[in-house]
C-alpha cells in the first residue's frame, strides 16, 4: 500500500507542475499583461525597460517562470494589478470567509445526503424512494442562482425576516447572531446546490448493493433487514462515499463562486469575479493554481483515503 | 438462417421501443417535462415568425404586469417580456446545442485516437484530460472567457471546449475494448487505413454511448451559459439568454418577481427533460436495464 | 393424490408449488405447480436447464424471492411445520438455522468488506445465540471441518483472499454452523475449477455422512449428481417432468426429456461409441408457455395430443413417475420405429 500510495503523489507532482506552466503560459499571453498594466504609453522606452528590470520581466521567460514559482512557494502570490494590494493578503482574509461558509453547508449536505440516499435506495421504487429521488431530479435542474433569488425574494424581501448581503451588518462585526442572519440564505443554498447530486451517488450505491448476491445469501442465513443494512449495506456504500470526501476539498476555495456573488458575501466568489471582470491576471491565475492544485490534492486524498479504508486494496503491494 | 436473423433484429428493436414506453409510462414526470421541451423548442425555431419583436423598447410602457398585450408584462424599458423570454430561450438552447456539438467532436476524437492509437499518443492525449479535468469547471471556462470578447460565439467555444475530457474518456474506453474485437482486428489485419476504421467501424459502434453524453452534455452546457450569463461574464446586451435575463431581473426583483420565475422555471424545465431523455436513451439502447429484476 | 404418502419419513414436502414474476405488466411464470418432497438424511438432487425452474423453487420454499414474485402453494411441510403459515419473521429465524441454503457463485456471495471470520460468527450469534469468544471458537471448529487448513488465520482474512473453491468451502461453513436439517445447494460447483468441483462435492456427501441432514442439491448437470444421490427429480418448463430413485433415472428413464438428458452426457467408457445426441430447439418462454408439454417442441415423440394441456403423472413404481402422455413402453416402441 504504502508502494502505491508513494507512486499516487509521484505521479500529483507534475500535474501540479503543468497546470503552474500552463497558468503562467496564459497569463504571460493574455492579451493585456502584468506590465501593461504598470505602464502607460506615455511613458519612454527607457521607463518601460525600467520597470521591466525591476519586476524581472526582462529576463527569459524560463527564468520568469521559476522566479514566479518560487514565489508561489513561499507564499509571494504576487499584487493586484488593479488595487496593487498583496493577493496572499487577500487571500487570507477570502478563503476562511468562503471556508465558514462552504464547509457547514457541504457537511450538512454530505450527511442528509447519506441519510437521504440509503433511505430511498434501500426502499427502491416505493414512496419514499420515489419523492426522494423525484425531488432530487428536480434539484439538479435547478440553477444555484435562481434558488437564492427565490430565497431572498420570500425571505428578504416579502417576509423581512434575514438581511439580502454580506455577512455582517456595519457595525455588528462581533455580533455571532448577527452573523448567523446573514449566514442562513447562502447555507441553505449552497447546501440545496451539493445535496440532489449526493442523494442520487448514495441512493444508486445503495440499489447496486442491495442487488448484490451477498444481501441474497445474508438473507438466506436468516438476516433480518436491519442487519442487512447496517451491518453490511451500509458500509459498502460509505466506502466510496468517504473518498468522495476527498474530491470536496477544493470545494473548500471555489465551491461557493456564484452563491457568494448573489449574495455578496465577502469571500474567493466576489472576489474571483471582480478580478476576471477587471482583467486582473494575476488574482485570477493564483485561483487556477490554488483550486487546481487543490483537486489534484483531493484527488491524492480519496486514493489514500480509498487505499486505507478497502481490504482489497490495502494488501496489495 | 437469414430470416431469423431479421427476426431477432425486429424483436430486439420492439423490445427497445417496449422498454421506452414502459419506462415513460412509470414516469408522469419524464412525459410532461418532454412535451413543455417540445413546446419550448418549438417556440424558439419558429420565434422570427412569431409576431412578436424582443428588442422593441417603449418607456411609456415599462414594468408592466403580466397582460393579454404583453403575456410575460413588460421590462424596465418596456420591452415585451415573453418576446425576450423566447428569444432568450433560442439563445440558450442554440449555445447549448452547439456547445454540445463542439464538446462531443472534440470528445469523440480525442477518445478514439487516444484508445485506438494507444503508446504515447494515448499517454500525451490523456495526461490533458486530466489536467483539464483538475481545473474546477467554473474557473477554468471564465478564465479562458476573458481571453475572448464576451459574446455567443466565445461562449459557445470555451463550453464547448472545455467541457469534452468526461466523454473522451468514455469513448477511449469504448475504443479500447472495441480494439479487441474480431471485425475491427480483421480490418486492421486487412489493410484498412487507421481513420477508415475510426469512422465506419469504431464510431458507430460507440455511437449509443455518444448519444446518450449528448443530453447530459446539452444539460451541462445550457446551464453553464445561464451561470455564466447571469454572473455577467456570458452573452451581452442587447442579445439575452436566460441565464441573462435572470441576472436583469435581480435588479428589478422586489416588483417584477415574475421576472425572475419565468426564465429559471424554463431553464429547470429544459435541464430536467434533458436529463429524462438521456435516461430513455439509456434505457433504448440496453433494454436490460428495465429487466433488471429478472432471476 | 396417491403421492401424498405419510409425511414421517419426508423432512420437506410441497405440494403444487406456484411461482410467478411480475414485471412491467408482464407475468413470467417460472414454476408452475410442482409437488415433491425430501426424505430424512437423502440426497436430493433437483437436475434441469436454466430457466427450468429449478433454484426458483427452492428460492420461493425458503422466502427468498424478490417482492415482484407471487409464490403459492397448497401446502408445504418442512418438519411438519407449514412455512406457509408462519410470519416472515418466523421463516427469518428457520433460515440458516434449520434449511441453510449454498449458492452457485461464491466469488459474489460473500461481503468483500467483512472478514470470513464475521460472516461466521454473526450466523452463531443469530441463530446460536453465542458470545463473540465462543463463535470465534465454533467458527474456527468448522471451517476446520470443510477443510480449510490454518482457520485461525484464515478467520480474520477478507473473500478476496481466498480462491473459488475455498470461498465455496467458507459459505458450506456458514451452512454447517447451526447443524441444520436440511440444506439446499444451488449449483454449488457451477462456477468452480473441474478438479475443485469434485472436492466440493466429496465435501458435501462426507458432510452428509457425518451430520445426518438431507442435502437438496441443484444442477444442471446429470452427470455430478450420479455418485451421489439417492433420489433424481427433473424439471424443465417450470414443471417436475419427471422424478426417481438415481438408478431408476439412470437405468430406466421414463420421460423423453430425461432420456434426452442422458443422451447428452459425454460416457467415458471404453467401448461406448454412441453419438452424444444434443436437444435440438431452445427452452420454451416463461412468459407466454404452451398449454401443453412444455417439452413437445423439442421432443421427437411428440403429437398433437401433446399440446393440448399438461399431460397427468404416469406412476411406475413408489419413487418413479414421469408427466408424458405415453407410456414407457409405447415410447420404446416408437423409439424402434423412428430408428
Amino acid at each position: 500500500m504504502a508502494k502505491y500510495i508513494v507512486r499516487r503523489i509521484l505521479t500529483a507532482i507534475p500535474m501540479v507542475l503543468l497546470i503552474t506552466i500552463l497558468c503562467f503560459a496564459l497569463m504571460h499571453f493574455a492579451p493585456y499583461n502584468a506590465i501593461d498594466a504598470m505602464t502607460t504609453p506615455k511613458m519612454s522606452p527607457e521607463t518601460i525597460e525600467l520597470i521591466k528590470a525591476k519586476y524581472g520581466y526582462d529576463k527569459p521567460l524560463f527564468i520568469q517562470y521559476l522566479r514566479w514559482l518560487n514565489g508561489i512557494l513561499n507564499g509571494n502570490f504576487g499584487y493586484s494589478i488593479v488595487t496593487k494590494q498583496s493577493i496572499a493578503g487577500d487571500l487570507a482574509v477570502r478563503i476562511p470567509n468562503t471556508i465558514k461558509l462552504v464547509l457547514p453547508a457541504y457537511a450538512t449536505a454530505y450527511i442528509l445526503a447519506i441519510i437521504l440516499g440509503l433511505l430511498a435506495g434501500s426502499h427502491k421504487n416505493k414512496a419514499a424512494d420515489k419523492v426522494i429521488d423525484g425531488i432530487s431530479s428536480i434539484a439538479i435542474a435547478v440553477p444555484s442562482f435562481w434558488f437564492s433569488m427565490l430565497l431572498i425574494f420570500i425571505l428578504g424581501y416579502k417576509l423581512k425576516l434575514l438581511p439580502i448581503v454580506g455577512m455582517h451588518s456595519v457595525g455588528k462585526e462581533a455580533s455571532m447572531a448577527d452573523f448567523l442572519r446573514h449566514f442562513i440564505m447562502p447555507f441553505i443554498t449552497l447546501t440545496f446546490t451539493f445535496l440532489p447530486a449526493n442523494v442520487k451517488f448514495v441512493r444508486s450505491s445503495t440499489v447496486t448493493q442491495f442487488s448484490e448476491d451477498y444481501v441474497l445469501v445474508q438473507r438466506a442465513f436468516g438476516a433480518s433487514r436491519g442487519e442487512i443494512m447496517f451491518k453490511h449495506v451500509c458500509k459498502n456504500v460509505l466506502l466510496p462515499i468517504i473518498t468522495r470526501l476527498g474530491m470536496a476539498l477544493q470545494l473548500l476555495v471555489t465551491g461557493a463562486i456564484i452563491t457568494e456573488t448573489v449574495f455578496g458575501w465577502p469571500g474567493v466568489g466576489p472576489y474571483f469575479i471582480k478580478a476576471i471582470q477587471g482583467m486582473d491576471y494575476p488574482i485570477v491565475m493564483i485561483i487556477l493554481v490554488l483550486s487546481s492544485t487543490l483537486v489534484i490534492l483531493g484527488n491524492l486524498l480519496s486514493d489514500i483515503l480509498y487505499c486505507i479504508t478497502d481490504p482489497r486494496i490495502r494488501e496489495m503491494g | 438462417m437469414m430470416k431469423r436473423n431479421e427476426g431477432n433484429k425486429k424483436k430486439s428493436r420492439s423490445v427497445r421501443v417496449d422498454s421506452v414506453l414502459l419506462s415513460l409510462k412509470h414516469d408522469k414526470a419524464a412525459v410532461i417535462s418532454l412535451i413543455l421541451l417540445g413546446l419550448i423548442i418549438l417556440f424558439a425555431l419558429i420565434a422570427p415568425f412569431l409576431p412578436v419583436e424582443p428588442n422593441a423598447t417603449n418607456i411609456a410602457n415599462r414594468l408592466q404586469p403580466p397582460s393579454a398585450g404583453h403575456w410575460f408584462g413588460t421590462d424596465e424599458v418596456g420591452r415585451d417580456y415573453f418576446a425576450r423570454v423566447i428569444y432568450g430561450g433560442r439563445v440558450s438552447l442554440m449555445v447549448g446545442f452547439l456547445a454540445m456539438l463542439t464538446s462531443l467532436t472534440i470528445g469523440v476524437a480525442v477518445g478514439t485516437i487516444a484508445g485506438f492509437c494507444g503508446g504515447m499518443v494515448d499517454m500525451v492525449l490523456m495526461r490533458i484530460v486530466d489536467v483539464l479535468y483538475s481545473i474546477p469547471w467554473m474557473i477554468l471556462v471564465t478564465v479562458v472567457s476573458i481571453f475572448l470578447r464576451p459574446g455567443l460565439k466565445s461562449i459557445i467555444l470555451v463550453i464547448g471546449f472545455f467541457t469534452w475530457m468526461e466523454i473522451a474518456r468514455l469513448v477511449r474506453a469504448e475504443t479500447l475494448s472495441l480494439k479487441e474485437r474480431e471485425f475491427i482486428l480483421y480490418a486492421e489485419f486487412s489493410g484498412v487505413g487507421i481513420w477508415k476504421i475510426i469512422i465506419s467501424h469504431i464510431i458507430p459502434s460507440v455511437f449509443p454511448t455518444i448519444i446518450v453524453s449528448a443530453t447530459t452534455s446539452m444539460a451541462n452546457a445550457i446551464m453553464t451559459e445561464s451561470s455564466l450569463s447571469f454572473l455577467g461574464v456570458g452573452i451581452q446586451q442587447p442579445m439575452s439568454s436566460w441565464g441573462s435575463l435572470l441576472q436583469n431581473a435581480q435588479g428589478t426583483m422586489q416588483n417584477t418577481f415574475y421576472m425572475a420565475l419565468i426564465p429559471g422555471l424554463l431553464i429547470i424545465i429544459t435541464i430536467f427533460a434533458f436529463n429524462k431523455l438521456g435516461n430513455l436513451l439509456r434505457v433504448f439502447v440496453e433494454p436490460k436495464i428495465m429487466n433488471d429484476e429478472k432471476e | 393424490m396417491e403421492e401424498i404418502k405419510k409425511n414421517d419419513d419426508k423432512i420437506l414436502s410441497a405440494q403444487n408449488v406456484h411461482t410467478t414474476f411480475r414485471t412491467h405488466g408482464k407475468s413470467v411464470k417460472a414454476v408452475r405447480g410442482v409437488s415433491f418432497y425430501a426424505g430424512y438424511q437423502e440426497i436430493l438432487a433437483v437436475v434441469g436447464e436454466s430457466g427450468s425452474g429449478k433454484s426458483v423453487l427452492m428460492k420461493s420454499i425458503l422466502g427468498l424471492m424478490p417482492e415482484n414474485a407471487e409464490v403459492t402453494a397448497d401446502q408445504i411441510l418442512f418438519m411438519d411445520k407449514n412455512i406457509l403459515e408462519m410470519t416472515p419473521e418466523q421463516q427469518r429465524k428457520m433460515r440458516g438455522k434449520e434449511i441453510a441454503m449454498v449458492f452457485q457463485d461464491p466469488m459474489t456471495a460473500l461481503n468483500p468488506l467483512r472478514t470470513i471470520g464475521f460472516h461466521l460468527t454473526e450466523v452463531l450469534k443469530r441463530h446460536r445465540g453465542m458470545d463473540k469468544r465462543t463463535a470465534r471458537k465454533e467458527a474456527i471448529a468448522v471451517l476446520e471441518q470443510v477443510g480449510i487448513s490454518s482457520p485461525e488465520k484464515r478467520l480474520d482474512q477478507y473473500p478476496h483472499e481466498f480462491s473459488g473453491g475455498m470461498r465455496q468451502r467458507v459459505l458450506i461453513a456458514m451452512a454447517l454452523c447451526c447443524r441444520p436439517k436440511l440444506l439446499i445447494a444451488d449449483e454449488p460447483t457451477t462456477a468452480l475449477d473441474v478438479t475443485i468441483q469434485a472436492q466440493i462435492l466429496e465435501l458435501l456427501k462426507k458432510l452428509q455422512d457425518e451430520t445426518g441432514m438431507s442435502i437438496i442439491l441443484i444442477t444442471h448437470d446429470l452427470g455430478v449428481v450420479a455418485s451421489l444421490s439417492r433420489r433424481i427429480m427433473v424439471m424443465y418448463g417450470g414443471l417436475l417432468m419427471e422424478e426417481g430413485l438415481t438408478e431408476e433415472i439412470f437405468y430406466s428413464p421414463k420421460h423423453p426429456y430425461t432420456r434426452a438428458l442422458l443422451q447428452a452426457i459425454p460416457k467415458p467408457q471404453a467401448g461406448d461409441r454412441k453419438r452424444l445426441e444434443p436437444i435440438p430447439g431452445m427452452a420454451p418462454s416463461l412468459i407466454d408457455p404452451p398449454d401443453g408439454c412444455p417439452f413437445a417442441e423439442r421432443c421427437k415423440f411428440a403429437c398433437e395430443q401433446c399440446e393440448k394441456g399438461i399431460p397427468k403423472y404416469r406412476v411406475y413404481s413408489d419413487t418413479q413417475r414421469a408427466m408424458c402422455i405415453f407410456s414407457a413402453e409405447e415410447l420404446d416402441a416408437r423409439e424402434r420405429k423412428v430408428d
